[in-house]
């Protein structure tokens, strides 16, 4: 491939990052704090840049849902009102849109998208099969997402989409999910199923994947899983198309993949690898986003040691002339004051020091690396959102 | 109440994150302890499991990790060649041709296969009474239902053939409280109280498996007793009287990263409370709640797993 001629400059804060693409895709272990990573990050984009924002959120808290103007369910995009803005204190220079993703309904648009006629669309519908994969088959979220991703951004309504990507059994399964979803809708096996109840003739080689099949799960499953797939059939060729167009769009230079973790062993473990795939895979990475991470005073060495001394001498100190009085307390009490200060001083900075070493150990980084501390609440308003979104935006 | 654990087969779940593997952990660490031959098994092969005992990566085949604790990790397909050949006496696997894709493929046309394979396997183990206990790492709470409810979504599915006489004593072993019971792990987390809550109620509506215990995980200590926080709250404000300087004096440094430190320890736990109280509110009182501390040394590793396991043990009343 030639190299692209416009080869852009590296972006050095999520600002350039966001200003630069048109997809941006947060991924990262459950827990983490992914959906609010992405709302805050789309809320500063549409404060900040002009043009139309949209952030896609697979499963938000409610609170965070309500923030966003979310109560129902649905796949439709809604805006978020400037008064949660102006309640903020702050003047959108773009818009902030926000949607929610619907599985269930996302397959079923897909459906009467491809569907020939309407018989074939209502009779996929009412298949047992369809309605087990579409509502409950953990693998075709993953799809889905990206589909929903791809209609949205080839409407070529916003300027920019923020996602937050499903929780997934296998971290980078929502990459290989269209790809996935192509070569099982081409694949041999599946024609092969379909073979002998269109023309009931099964050919020697087949014969015992058959007799397996029959035995296992009985030959009116079989049937059914076979209409299932005929009628999908129907549906193949804009259907693979439309998968490998997903694919690409995710390969498209105006894609880019944001990392997010907080330092703990785990969701460290995963976002190296979620690096190192992405990498591997020539995605592009824009950006490492470290969550909930402690204050760095609990770093300081002197602190520390100052900590420690008051645990020792807490008795000693408690005692001092008139300063019991003077907080309106007893010796004793304020010795115990003293030692849990000191000690939760010191259990914390035992924390905040097993996160640095745990951050070191991230070698391999994007060129954008944010960090965003601990809060002592939750977010739940779009002052809250600005209020971590500044932390981590330029 | 029967005790949690003469069950026979306990599922752990909960949001990711939320420390689901080291409950399961501890939990069957604490069960052979106890004397029960007891067998952990991590269903999504992330390998986590076996950092909580220290020992090598685990596989489809149960291996001793400690006196009477037996670990393992599912391999759906590996179960599959098992089932085939023990239960369903099918002996041309080999000529099939490649399992693996066949198995591939029907699992991906046929949704509930896979779970089928695992749970069948979890619940075939307890059938042959190989133990006197299984602790599953089970799925995110996102999936946990899919997983519990496949013999009952095969069973409506399919009409006839071997699955679906496999599926019925697999409901009953799953839909007997005494035999099976399912563990959520929360954190007193806005997120992690909600899915808990969402859980349970799918769970109660969708499955035939029997809550036996919500685990809140990651609790902070109290900082300060009955009258204390106001004397933190008089030593860290400015309040004239010169008491801080007097300590900083003493002392010989500013106390300042000390008191932030506690002043953000009792706002995270007051926020904590909050989502705490909620999901007590919201659980059925019968059910008991276990309360795991907030380990500041470490999150893994074995000394972990024995600190978990002993809180279980007095949450437990042992």
């Amino acid at each position: 491939m030639a190299p692209n001629p416009k080869s852009e400059a590296r972006a050095q804060s999520l600002e350039q990052l966001f200003s630069s693409k048109e997809i941006v895709i947060a991924c990262g272990s459950g827990g983490v704090g992914k959906t609010t990573t992405a709302a805050a990050a789309a809320a500063m984009a549409a404060v900040r840049q002009r043009g139309k924002v949209l952030v896609v959120t697979v499963d938000p808290a409610r609170r965070l849902a309500n923030a966003l103007g979310l109560e129902g369910f649905g796949n439709e995009e809604k805006r978020v009102d400037n008064d949660a803005f102006k309640a903020a204190g702050v003047k959108p220079r773009g818009e902030l849109w926000a949607a929610m993703l619907d599985t269930k309904q996302s397959w079923d648009d897909l459906v009467h998208r491809h569907a020939p006629d309407k018989d074939t669309e209502r009779r996929i519908l009412s298949n047992p099969l369809y309605q087990n994969i579409s509502g409950k088959f953990v693998q075709s979220h993953d799809y889905i997402a990206m589909e929903r991703l791809y209609e949205i951004h080839s409407s070529g309504n916003y300027d920019l989409i923020v996602v937050d990507t499903p929780p997934t059994r296998n971290a980078m399964d929502f990459i290989e999910a269209p790809r996935r979803m192509a070569e099982f809708f081409s694949s041999k096996l599946l024609r092969l199923l379909i073979a002998p109840y269109r023309s009931r003739m099964v050919n020697m080689a087949s014969k015992p994947f058959y007799q397996v099949a029959d035995r296992v799960l009985g030959s009116q499953f079989l049937e059914d899983i076979a209409e299932f797939f005929i009628l999908f059939q129907t549906m193949y060729g804009g259907f693979v198309e439309r998968a490998n167009a997903v694919e690409r769009t995710l390969r498209d230079q105006r894609t880019t993949f944001v990392v997010v973790s907080t330092l703990e062993a785990a969701p460290v473990r995963e976002a190296e690898f979620f690096i190192q795939v992405l990498t591997a895979k020539r995605f592009h990475l824009g950006a490492l986003v470290l969550n909930k991470v402690l204050p760095d005073y609990l770093l300081d060495d002197e602190a520390g040691e100052l900590a420690a001394r008051i645990c020792d001498e807490a008795g000693d100190l408690a005692r001092l002339d008139g300063l019991a009085g003077s907080l309106a307390t007893d010796d004793e009490q304020l010795q115990r004051v003293l030692n849990e200060i000191a000690s939760n001083y010191r259990n914390f900075a035992t924390v905040a020091r097993r996160e640095a070493g745990l951050r070191r150990e991230l070698q391999i980084r994007p060129d954008v690396v944010a960090t965003v501390p601990e809060f002592e609440g939750d977010i739940h308003d779009v002052a809250g959102l600005l209020q971590l979104g500044q932390r981590i935006w330029s | 109440m029967a005790d949690l654990l003469d069950r026979k087969l306990i599922f752990v779940t909960g949001k990711g994150g939320v420390g689901k593997t080291t409950i399961a952990a501890a939990l069957a660490w604490l069960a052979a302890d106890r004397g029960k031959k007891t067998l952990v098994c991590e269903i999504d092969a992330k390998g986590d499991l076996a950092s909580f005992y220290e020992t090598g990566p685990t596989r489809f085949e149960e291996r001793e990790v400690a006196p009477r604790l037996w670990a393992m990790s599912m391999d759906t397909e590996a179960s599959l060649k098992q089932y085939l050949s023990l239960q369903l006496k099918i002996p041309l696997v080999a000529r099939v041709g490649p399992l693996a894709k066949m198995f591939d493929f029907v699992a991906s046309a046929a949704p509930g296969v896979r779970e089928i394979v695992t749970v069948g396997k979890l619940c075939w183990e307890v059938k042959e009474r190989h133990y006197d206990l299984i602790v599953v790492d089970a799925s995110a709470s996102g999936h946990i239902v899919g997983q519990l409810a496949a013999p009952q979504a095969i069973n409506e599915l399919v009409q006839v053939g071997l699955v679906r006489q496999q599926t019925g004593w697999m409901l009953d072993i799953l839909g007997d409280p005494r035999t099976t019971g399912l563990v959520v792990v929360a954190t007193p987390a806005e997120m992690p109280v909600s899915e808990t809550l969402e859980l349970t109620d799918r769970v109660a509506k969708e499955t035939n498996v029997d809550l036996a215990a919500v685990v809140v995980n990651r609790v902070l200590p109290e900082l300060f007793g009955r009258g204390e926080e106001e004397v933190f709250e008089r030593l860290a404000g400015d309040d004239g009287t010169g008491s801080r300087e007097l300590l900083e004096a003493e002392v010989g440094g500013a106390l300042s990263p000390l008191l932030e430190a506690a002043r953000l320890t009792v706002t995270m736990r007051r926020s904590r409370t909050e989502h705490l109280e909620r999901l007590r509110e919201a659980i059925d009182p019968e059910i008991p709640m276990l309360y795991m501390p907030y380990l500041f040394f470490r999150a893994h590793g074995l000394r972990a797993t024995h600190q978990i396991a002993d809180a279980l043990s007095a949450e437990l009343g042992y």
